[in-house]
């Protein structure tokens, strides 16, 4: 059930440049699943007007709390970056349909590819995986090692590695240069990352089942305003699909890339 | 008695309040949120003969206490709008007004004539105001005479009152408003968004796909008020107003100024109640008033 909630801020953390982790507690905790965002007024002025759509990267039911994570680059964000433990942040959600668990049997490896601030979801989607008996690879790619978060978190839950564009961290390129290198044997895939990296890995393993979550700009959050459209493949009986509320996981095949 | 009711051609309102056409799509999504009987209308997004599949993205833009959108009208045409959506609508005690667009008079006829049949579609929004699309839209809504003969065109066969809604992009919105009433309009909604454009800081080019979009949201509402002020001076029919409300202070300025009734936009994707949120807050904005129907408020500004 969607719901709109004054939440409160537990932490605020800055885990690497211009990268924050943020902690919020609340009733909405007890809905959310892997692969879903939230959509959150960081103003209570016109300024910043919108939402800024922001990915689920942990949920812990129990304190009723989850954390996102979000690269304070524009305006909302940095805004969003100097909410302070007590305050309070309107936040929409849990929207959108998540990562398919269930997707993967017990026994079964999933790879996990995540590409720069779409890193966060994976972290969630792969403690519930490994909590299932799945065992997970997580392939992360990142602009360079000053950009890199949850190392320790992914290296607790399987095998990682990385890719930096600058060589800084890991192998030097993109994710499917770990491809090349590692090899990763696996029986199906879930990913987050921008739209070159979701059509490379399409690319690489035609034949494996596969999930991706995509990123659009978004007004409404709920599918109501049709900003976040994308075309899809001529496989799928719709011509289009809204990322908000259709997505923004999709199974790989929907959407056009 | 309520005293938030409000009795126009066609449209027999719990309340003033509606949200506006192409920003609550056709009720499916806030039907997950509320009940949508507790809204005075719901204005469907702008519905075309044929399915229309709008433009690239990017389709939004922020702007300074605003937006631009340039969504191109995108929806499933006439025969899934009736079939599917007005029918799910059908489930909730609140009168539709369908907004009908075109690229020529015949299409505006054809869907007029259709749709004003739903049992649920009490009023037409005739929509010459589209800035989004290259042909039909708001080429009718920019010419007096263009104006009323397509208001004329649709008056004779739609079997529910006929509301046009006008576009802000003119030298005189006050001669389009005439025009249209001459054209036999039952009344007017104002105002479509402002045509803009907002630039990517690093290339220096648009950001919207289609180079310019719509400019809604609070920082429009300066000029809505006006015109809504200019129009009510100038015309016998009831105008709903519409142009950056996001609280119940918006509609009573609106009221003020002249509307009849209120459309919410742009509120409604940052403050997702925001329409049940005003409907319950009027009735303390009357008593601040002194006033005890909300219907005495309307042209107010003028007395």
């Amino acid at each position: 059930m969607i719901r709109q909630e004054k939440m409160t801020v537990v932490a605020q953390v800055q885990i690497a440049t211009n990268i924050f982790e943020l902690t919020l507690q609340g009733q909405l905790v007890q809905d959310m699943t892997p692969g879903q965002f939230v959509h959150v007024k960081v103003s209570d002025t016109f300024e910043p007007l919108l939402r800024r759509p922001i990915s689920i990267a942990n949920v812990d039911k129990e304190k009723n709390e989850f954390t996102m994570i979000y690269r304070a680059e524009g305006r909302g964000t940095q805004f969003l970056a100097t909410n302070r433990e007590g305050q309070i942040v309107d936040v929409l959600g849990p929207l959108g349909n998540g990562f398919p668990v269930d997707a993967a049997q017990p026994g079964q490896t999933a790879l996990l590819v995540g590409g720069g601030i779409g890193v966060p979801p994976l972290q969630e989607l792969s403690k519930q995986l490994n909590a299932r008996g799945v065992k997970t690879i997580h392939v992360l790619g990142f602009q360079s090692e000053d950009v890199c978060f949850y190392e320790e978190q992914f290296s607790a839950l399987g095998d990682t590695y990385y890719a930096t564009v600058d060589g800084s961290k890991g192998t030097k390129g993109f994710v499917t240069t770990v491809f090349d290198d590692v090899k990763p044997q696996f029986d199906l895939f879930y990913s987050c990352g921008p739209m070159p990296m979701l059509r490379a890995l399409e690319q690489y393993y035609p034949e494996k089942e596969g999930y991706l979550s995509f990123e659009e700009r978004m007004g409404c959050g709920i599918g109501a305003c049709f900003a976040c459209v994308c075309d899809t493949t001529d496989k799928h009986e719709k011509d289009y699909v809204k990322v908000c509320s259709d997505g923004p996981v999709f199974p790989k095949g929907v959407v056009a890339l | 008695m309520s005293r938030i009711n409000i009795e126009l051609p066609g449209l027999d309102l719990k309340n003033p309040i509606m949200p506006a056409s192409g920003c609550f799509g056709f009720g499916r999504e806030y039907a997950q949120l509320y009940d949508l009987s507790k809204l005075g209308a719901i204005m469907i997004k702008a519905t075309t003969l044929e399915t229309r599949r709008g433009n690239p993205t990017p389709r939004v833009a922020e702007t300074s206490a605003g937006m631009l959108n340039a969504i191109g009208l995108q929806n499933p045409g006439i025969e899934k709008v009736m079939g599917e959506e007005l029918k799910f609508l059908e489930g909730y005690d609140v009168p539709i007004i369908a907004n009908v667009a075109g690229t020529e008079v015949a299409d505006y006829v054809e869907v007029a004539e259709r749709i004003s049949k739903a049992p649920n579609v009490k009023a037409l929004e005739l929509n010459i105001s589209c800035p989004n699309v290259k042909c039909g839209g708001i080429q009718f809504g920019t010419d007096p005479q263009t104006a009323k003969e397509l208001t004329q065109a649709v008056k004779a066969v739609s079997s529910v009152p006929v509301y046009v809604k006008l576009s802000p992009n003119v030298t005189s919105i006050v001669d389009i408003a005439k025009a249209v009433e001459e054209g036999g309009a039952d009344g007017i909604t104002m105002i479509n968004t402002l045509v803009g454009m907002r630039l990517d800081e690093r290339t220096g080019k648009p950001v919207i796909a289609n180079g310019t979009g719509g400019l809604s949201g609070p920082a429009v509402k300066p000029v809505a008020i006006r015109m809504v002020y200019e129009v009510y001076k100038a015309v016998n029919i009831p105008i709903i107003g519409m142009g950056g409300v996001t609280c119940a202070q918006d509609v009573i300025d609106f009221m003020s100024a002249g509307a009849s009734a209120v459309a919410v936009g742009t509120a409604n994707f940052v403050d997702h109640f925001v329409c049940p949120t005003i409907i319950d807050e009027l009735p303390a904005k009357l008593d601040a008033l002194g006033v005890e129907h909300i219907s005495e408020i309307i042209g107010r500004s003028h007395r």
